[in-house]
C-alpha cells in the first residue's frame, strides 16, 4: 500500500478552485432547538474536509442537509453545483454516502453488495461489470466475492462500503464516522483508499472521532453547540493554539459546549 | 448517470432492488417457513383437525329389535363414511361403559318391535345417544344420524304418504354436509395472505431502518417512492405463490373446489394483498424497530383478522361495539368475498360492495403512508 501521509499537504491540483461545497448561514431548527446554528464553509474539489465535533454538536443533522436528506430552515448551501432547496434530484446522483452504522446487506455476497448499489445508481449490467471488477481488484478481494458480507472482518466491510460509495464517481462523498471499531493498522488502509478518491478528484467530507484522523485531512471545521467554532489545516490550528497536538485543540475548543451526548 | 435515460435508470433500479430483496427472503431459512410452511400447515390444520366435520365417528349399535327393518337400517349407517360401526349388542347397559372408555361417540338404539311399529303405526322410535361434554361434535352427528335414517325412511317407503307427520327438513346450503373445510378455507386464506403481506412486508422495510441502509437508499438517487415499491413487489409476488398454493391445497386435498370464476377470485385476492401490503407500509412508516413492527402487525392485524373477520365466530353474535370495530378490518371483507366467489360460485356483481370498500381502504392506507413518509423525511 501506498502511503500519503507526507506529500498530502503539498496537494496542488487545477481543480483547487473549483467548489464542490458552498454553505452560508446554513441553519436547522427542530421547534426552539437549533441543532445548526448558521454554519458558511466552502470545500474546493479534490479536497479531504474533516468534519469534527462532539457528540450533539450538530455534525449529523449538518450533514444531512448537505446530503438532502434533511431540508434546511435557513441559510444558502451548493452542493456539487446544486442548490439544495431545489436540485436535490440532481444532488444525489452526484454523492457518495456513507453512514455512521454499517451499511452493506450481511446476507448478500460481496459482489451482490456491488451490484445493488450499483443498480439503484441506475448504472447498466455493463457498467456495473467493468465496475465492480475494477472494484474487487482494487481491494484485493478476488477470491471472496461469494463471500457473504457478514463473514468478513469489520475493516473490510468498512472499505468495501467506502469502495461501494464511490463506485458511481460521486463528486463528493460524505462518510459519517466511517472508522468507528476498527484498529489502527486498518484505520491507516482505510485513509489510503480516501487519498486514492481525493487524487481521482473525489471530494472526502468526513466526520470522525478519532482526532489523529484529524491530522490526515486537508482542513478541518470543529463544531460547538450547532456552531463552526474553528475552520482551518490542521497545521494552521495547531499554531493558534500554540500546541503540538490536535487533542489540546479539541478540548480547548470543546469545553464550552453547552451541549452534550446525543 | 447522465448518459443512461431516465427509464432504463428506474428499471435498472427497480430490478437491482427486487432482486436484492429475494436474495434476503430466500437466504433466511425463518423467513422462508413463515412464508410457505405456515399455509401449509394452517391450510392441513383448519382442514383436518380442526374442523368439525364427522367422518368416520365410531358408534355402537344397541338392537335390541333384530328384524329386518332395523339391520338394513344399521347396514347403512355403516355404509356412511361418516360412520364406523364399534359393534352390534343387544344389552343396553353396555352404552355408558364403552362411552366411558371414549371409544364412541354415539349410541343408538333400535327398541323391540322396531319394524311392527314401522309397518303398523307408521312411526317407530329410535334413541340416539351422544357425548353432550361436546355440543358441537354432538350436534353434529345427530344431524347426520337424523338425515341417514329420513333417508331410509323415504327409501323404504317411496309411496307413502304421510299426512300427518311433519318432517322437518334442514338443508345446510353450500355445504351440505357441514363440512369443515368450506368454513375454514376463506379464513385461512385471509390469514395467511394478512400475515405475509402486513407483517413481512412491514419488518422488511424496518430492518432496513435498523440496520442504517434506509439512510444510504434515501441519500441515492432512487426515489423514496420507488424505494417502498420496490420493497413491496417481492412479496405481492410471494403472496400470489401462497395463494396458489392454497388454493391447490384446498381443491385437491381438502376437496373445496373454486364454485365461480377463478379469474374472479385471483384478481379480487390481489386488491386484497395490495390492502395488506399498504397496511405493512403503514406500520413500517410508523414503526421504527422490527419488534414493534411485529407486535403491531400481529397484535394488531391478525388477531383482529381471526376475531373479527367472522371466521371463526359469528359477526351476527357479536356485540354492537364489536361489529362496528369488525367493519374496519379489510379480512373481513376479503372473507365474504372468498366465501361468496369460492364456496358459493357467486359472480361479480354480488361482491362489488365488498370490493368497493376493500378498494377505499387501500387509497386511504396509500394516502395517510405517503403522507406520513413525507413528513418523516423532512
Amino acid at each position: 500500500m501506498k502511503t500519503y501521509l507526507f506529500h498530502f499537504h503539498e496537494m496542488e491540483s487545477a481543480n483547487s478552485n473549483i467548489l464542490s461545497i458552498q454553505t452560508e448561514k446554513l441553519t436547522k431548527r427542530f421547534g426552539d432547538f437549533t441543532a445548526v446554528n448558521a454554519i458558511t464553509l466552502d470545500v474546493k474539489k479534490g479536497e479531504i474536509f474533516g468534519f469534527l465535533g462532539a457528540n450533539g454538536a450538530g455534525k449529523t443533522t449538518a450533514m444531512r442537509m448537505l446530503c438532502g436528506l434533511s431540508t434546511p430552515t435557513a441559510g444558502k448551501a451548493v452542493i456539487a453545483g446544486y442548490d439544495v432547496y431545489k436540485g436535490t434530484e440532481q444532488i444525489k446522483k452526484r454523492i457518495g454516502y456513507m453512514s455512521q452504522k454499517f451499511s452493506l446487506y450481511e446476507d448478500l455476497t460481496i459482489l451482490e453488495n456491488v451490484s445493488f448499489f450499483g443498480g439503484i445508481y441506475g448504472m447498466s449490467s455493463a457498467q456495473l461489470k467493468s465496475k465492480s471488477e475494477a472494484l474487487i481488484t482494487q481491494l484485493g478481494l478476488e477470491n471472496e466475492t461469494k463471500k457473504l458480507v457478514g463473514s468478513l472482518p469489520l475493516g473490510w466491510k468498512q472499505k468495501l462500503a467506502f469502495s461501494v460509495a464511490v463506485l458511481h464517481q460521486p463528486e463528493i462523498v460524505f462518510l459519517d464516522e466511517p472508522t468507528g471499531g476498527v484498529d489502527p493498522v486498518t484505520r491507516r488502509q482505510f485513509w489510503d483508499l480516501i487519498y486514492d478518491a481525493s487524487d481521482a478528484g473525489i471530494t472526502v467530507f468526513v466526520t470522525t472521532h478519532y482526532l489523529d484522523e484529524a491530522e490526515y485531512c486537508n482542513r478541518i471545521s470543529i463544531m460547538v453547540d450547532g456552531s463552526i467554532a474553528a475552520l482551518d489545516t490542521p497545521s494552521n490550528l495547531k499554531k493558534k493554539f500554540s500546541t503540538e497536538s490536535m487533542d489540546d485543540v479539541f478540548y480547548e475548543l470543546a469545553r464550552g459546549a453547552k451541549r452534550s451526548g446525543d | 448517470m447522465n448518459n443512461t435515460s431516465g427509464f432504463s435508470v428506474v428499471r435498472n433500479q427497480l430490478f437491482s432492488f427486487v432482486r436484492k430483496e429475494f436474495y434476503h427472503v430466500l437466504r433466511d431459512k425463518k423467513v422462508l417457513l413463515i412464508l410457505f410452511g405456515m399455509p401449509i400447515v394452517q391450510v392441513l390444520l383448519f382442514g383436518f383437525v380442526l374442523s368439525n366435520e364427522v367422518k368416520d365417528t365410531r358408534i355402537i349399535v344397541i338392537d335390541v329389535a333384530r328384524d329386518e327393518a332395523s339391520r338394513q337400517l344399521i347396514t347403512k349407517l355403516g355404509a356412511s363414511r361418516y360412520f364406523q360401526i364399534d359393534h352390534i349388542s343387544t344389552n343396553e347397559s353396555e352404552i355408558e361403559p364403552t362411552f366411558r372408555k371414549g371409544k364412541i361417540k354415539a349410541a343408538i338404539v333400535f327398541p323391540v318391535n322396531f319394524q311392527q311399529e314401522l309397518q303398523h303405526g307408521n312411526q317407530a322410535q329410535i334413541q340416539i345417544v351422544t357425548d353432550g361434554t361436546d355440543v358441537n361434535a354432538a350436534n353434529t352427528i345427530n344431524g347426520y344420524i337424523m338425515s341417514i335414517i329420513q333417508d331410509f325412511s323415504l327409501e323404504s317407503n317411496p309411496l307413502q304418504k304421510m299426512p300427518y307427520r311433519i318432517v322437518p327438513e334442514v338443508r345446510m346450503l353450500y355445504n351440505p354436509q357441514l363440512l369443515g373445510a368450506p368454513n375454514f378455507v376463506p379464513g385461512v386464506m385471509a390469514m395467511v395472505l394478512m400475515l405475509v403481506c402486513v407483517m413481512m412486508t412491514a419488518v422488511a422495510i424496518v430492518k432496513e431502518k435498523e440496520m442504517g441502509t434506509m439512510e444510504v437508499l434515501l441519500v441515492s438517487p432512487m426515489r423514496p417512492l420507488l424505494v417502498i415499491i420496490s420493497k413491496a413487489v417481492p412479496y405481492l409476488l410471494l403472496s400470489f405463490v401462497n395463494l396458489s398454493i392454497i388454493i391447490l391445497l384446498s381443491v385437491y386435498v381438502l376437496d373445496v373446489p373454486v364454485k365461480g370464476s377463478v379469474l374472479l377470485l385471483m384478481s379480487l385476492s390481489t386488491l386484497f394483498i395490495i390492502t395488506c401490503l399498504s397496511l405493512g407500509i403503514l406500520i413500517s412508516i410508523q414503526t421504527d424497530s422490527q419488534q414493534a413492527a411485529m407486535f403491531a402487525s400481529l397484535i394488531g392485524m391478525l388477531l383482529p383478522t381471526i376475531m373479527l373477520s367472522g371466521f371463526m365466530f359469528p359477526i351476527e353474535n357479536m356485540p354492537w361495539p364489536l361489529q362496528l370495530i369488525s367493519n374496519i378490518a379489510p379480512s373481513r371483507w376479503y372473507y365474504i368475498i372468498v366465501k361468496d366467489v369460492m364456496i358459493k360460485g357467486a359472480d361479480f356483481s354480488s361482491v362489488w360492495k365488498e370490493t368497493l370498500i376493500l378498494i377505499t381502504m387501500t387509497i386511504a392506507l396509500l394516502a395517510i403512508s405517503m403522507k406520513k413518509f413525507k413528513i418523516r423525511l423532512a
